[in-house]
């Protein structure tokens, strides 16, 4: 689960994190409001505003903007708010139709006044699957895309793993700070922004923190200026006042409602809907479906328990997507019997009536024999299939 | 023989008077497979489905003898029962438990590492050797007595590649399930491993998916080390990148981690990569005739 930046901040700021200070407004009136306060709060008339969506390089499509003064403000949050932000990771990217912008964070700016005397930092906080360790990533060469840093200059990126047990030590921080080339009071805030960053990561269960940039100040404070937070799922439980900062505006529509029925769904843009139990087996099917000339229109992983009424959701929902030419329905039934489903499929495809793709169903496993018989003698246009080869052969002849 | 689990393993069910560890109990008991208890904090002394409930895995390691088990307990308590089996001596903690915090499982790892212990899973189907113990949730009908291990992060495609392999005429020495999730007990090089040195393996079929490096970290094991064919394949060749596809490690984080990378290094291994999933059983059954 993904945080806005401001809820990022806030949660950083709950653990005594340094944070460029901001108010968010979801309407102008809201947003001048914030102006004062920041204004009061700085005592500098220079502002940001910057737009609050889940993807980063939002300056690169205008939706980070400096102001010098009231009227600016209104002018500038005035564009944003209800913008169609696009940038490099909103869906199609900057050719795509961009995200809604709902709600700007109207912030400090805290390069100023001294702006020869900052410097900018790159930090993160992440999992490595391989180190089975907490890492922390840091770099000189901050508010830049960290990606193109490691390629070209992978000497300039750093990386410290953590004890899961001990947590991370004071010396760690010390050699981070020192590695960022800082000494004296900048040296001492950076090792205690540290420690309670990695202290809100593991606080908060959180999967990913990027910090870019973090800012030495002209007068050698550590302050967070961007934040990404991404949270661990699983471990929502545990953080009720987390989970209910979800915003589902910034998630696909139908993904939100496939989930609120406990489908596991992925839209995807491709012209074969398909219908799967089980995670690896759906990826797979998306693999079969590529094989056989088409592309897949999403990732569909119905569970365990794929009756009638679970069928007919998903169904419902592949076929809102106009794209879709063929539906593959692959089951391999364990714990489920596939007569079951057949049935399932059968009083589904009844109850909505007028379906004009093709379908493909693929039973396997237990009672595959009886629910062939089924799907065959319903008189629906279904194709039925056994094995997995017979299923890619079907889907080639229908879209290949 | 076999690895992992056969027909003198020790069971106990671990959250076993619940609904999930009930009923397959009950399936794992009327495979044949050796379940000689179970463990509920506060039930101990009843029976359950004809067998001993007790209330700490320690009582049921010094009454009857247990040296494996099943965890079927809800993903807060879970990290807490595998650490619990650890500490009772159990050699095969096996946890189905879909769920599990990252941080935990990072703070269990660390933890069994002491112990003379193999953890399996969590979010994963178990360990089945045909004919000997079913120690998961898998359908026990599809499987056959043979000698072609199986090493799988996923449920039901696993079923899948048994499937081919029965309907191919072979039959599986052990199919472990290794779990979807970031961080797991027994990785896939650590599976590959045990299948390569089990004299009763002729073949072995790893399946990856996107995310993570423990294909890879397999496959250039199998390059040193193999004495068997090995056919690979890596599902999840057209997920897009970023997003989780289900399983909670089925994740593209860079370059080296997706289905094809991870297949270019697997061939560049030795291995039989097979684009197709529908292509495993037969694919495997010709690498053993070459």
């Amino acid at each position: 689960m993904n945080l806005h930046e401001y809820q990022g901040k806030e949660l950083l700021a709950k653990y005594g994190v340094a944070i460029q200070e901001g108010f968010i407004a979801h309407n102008l009136e809201e947003a001048k409001a914030a102006y004062k306060k920041v204004e009061e709060k700085s005592g500098s008339p220079v502002a940001i505003v910057k737009a609050q969506i889940h993807a980063g390089g939002r300056g690169k499509g205008g939706g980070v903007k400096l102001v010098k003064n009231a009227a600016e403000l209104e002018e500038v949050a005035g564009g944003i708010l209800g913008m169609m932000l696009k940038t490099p990771q909103t869906p199609g990217g900057l050719e795509g139709p961009g995200k809604l912008v709902r709600k700007i964070l109207v912030a400090e700016d805290s390069y100023t006044p001294e702006f020869d005397q900052c410097k900018e930092f790159y930090m993160s906080i992440m999992m490595d699957r391989a180190e089975k360790k907490n890492v922390i990533i840091y770099s000189t060469e901050g508010g830049m895309d960290i990606e193109e840093v490691a390629e070209k200059t992978p000497d300039l990126v750093h990386k410290e793993h953590i004890d899961p047990t001990l947590g991370l030590l004071p010396f760690q921080t010390r050699k981070i700070a020192f590695n960022l080339g800082l000494s004296g009071a900048a040296f001492k805030d950076m090792t205690k922004f540290i420690a309670k960053l990695y202290a809100a990561f593991v606080g908060a269960d959180a999967s990913l923190f990027e910090i870019n940039p973090v800012i030495k100040t002209g007068d050698d404070r550590i302050i967070a200026v961007d934040c990404k937070v991404s949270l661990d799922e699983n471990a929502l439980f545990r953080h009720p006042e987390l989970a209910k900062q979800r915003d589902t505006d910034e998630e696909d529509p139908t993904e939100v409602e496939a989930k609120a029925v406990g489908l596991n769904f992925v839209n995807l843009d491709g012209n074969v809907g398909c219908m799967v139990n089980g995670a690896g087996l759906a990826m797979a099917t998306m693999d079969i479906i590529k094989l056989s000339g088409g592309s897949p229109a999403n990732f569909l992983d119905v569970g365990g328990t794929a009756d009638a009424e679970r069928v007919e959701k998903a169904f419902r929902i592949i076929l809102r997507d106009e794209n879709v030419k063929a539906i593959l329905i692959n089951i391999f039934g364990g714990i489920v019997r596939c007569d079951r489903v057949a049935n399932g499929v059968v009083e589904a495809y009844k109850n909505i009536g007028d379906i004009k793709v093709p379908i493909i169903v693929r039973l396997q496993g237990t009672n595959a024999d009886i629910a062939k018989k089924i799907i065959d003698e319903s008189g629906l246009e279904v194709h039925s299939a056994v094995l997995l080869k017979e299923a890619a052969e079907l889907v080639e002849k229908l879209v290949g | 023989m076999s690895v992992l689990v056969n027909k003198d393993s020790k069971i106990i069910v671990q959250g076993f008077t619940g609904k999930e560890g009930t009923f397959h109990a009950g399936q794992m008991i009327d495979y044949g497979t050796n379940v000689v208890g179970g463990v509920t904090p506060g039930k101990g002394g009843q029976e359950h489905i004809g067998k001993p409930v007790f209330n700490t895995v320690a009582e049921a390691v010094s009454k009857v003898g247990a040296d494996t088990s099943i965890i079927f307990v809800p993903p807060r308590f879970a990290p807490d029962a595998i650490m619990e089996a650890a500490d009772a001596g159990i050699k095969v903690i096996i946890c189905i438990t879909e769920g599990i915090p990252v941080q935990d499982m990072v703070k269990v790892k660390e933890y069994i590492e002491d112990y003379d212990c193999r953890l399996v899973g969590p979010n994963c189907p178990g360990v089945m050797t045909p004919e000997e113990a079913k120690v998961g949730i898998m359908p026990g009908f599809i499987h056959r007595k043979g000698r072609i291990g199986i090493v799988s992060r996923s449920g039901t495609l696993t079923y899948e590649a048994v499937d081919q392999v029965t309907k191919a005429g072979m039959g599986q020495s052990t199919c472990i399930g290794i779990g979807g999730d970031p961080i797991v007990g027994t990785t896939t090089k650590d599976a590959v491993e045990l299948l390569m040195n089990d004299p009763d393996t002729d073949g072995i079929i790893m399946i990856g998916e996107i995310g993570g490096s423990m294909e890879a970290d397999a496959a250039y094991w199998v390059k040193e080390n193999a004495t068997k064919p090995v056919v690979g394949f890596i599902a999840g060749q057209t997920a897009p990148k970023g997003r989780t596809m289900g399983h909670a490690g089925a994740i593209i984080g860079g370059a080296d981690d997706t289905a094809e990378a991870k297949m270019r290094i697997m061939e560049s291994c030795g291995i039989h990569v097979v684009q197709s999933p529908a292509d495993i059983g037969i694919t495997m059954a010709n690498a053993l005739k070459a």
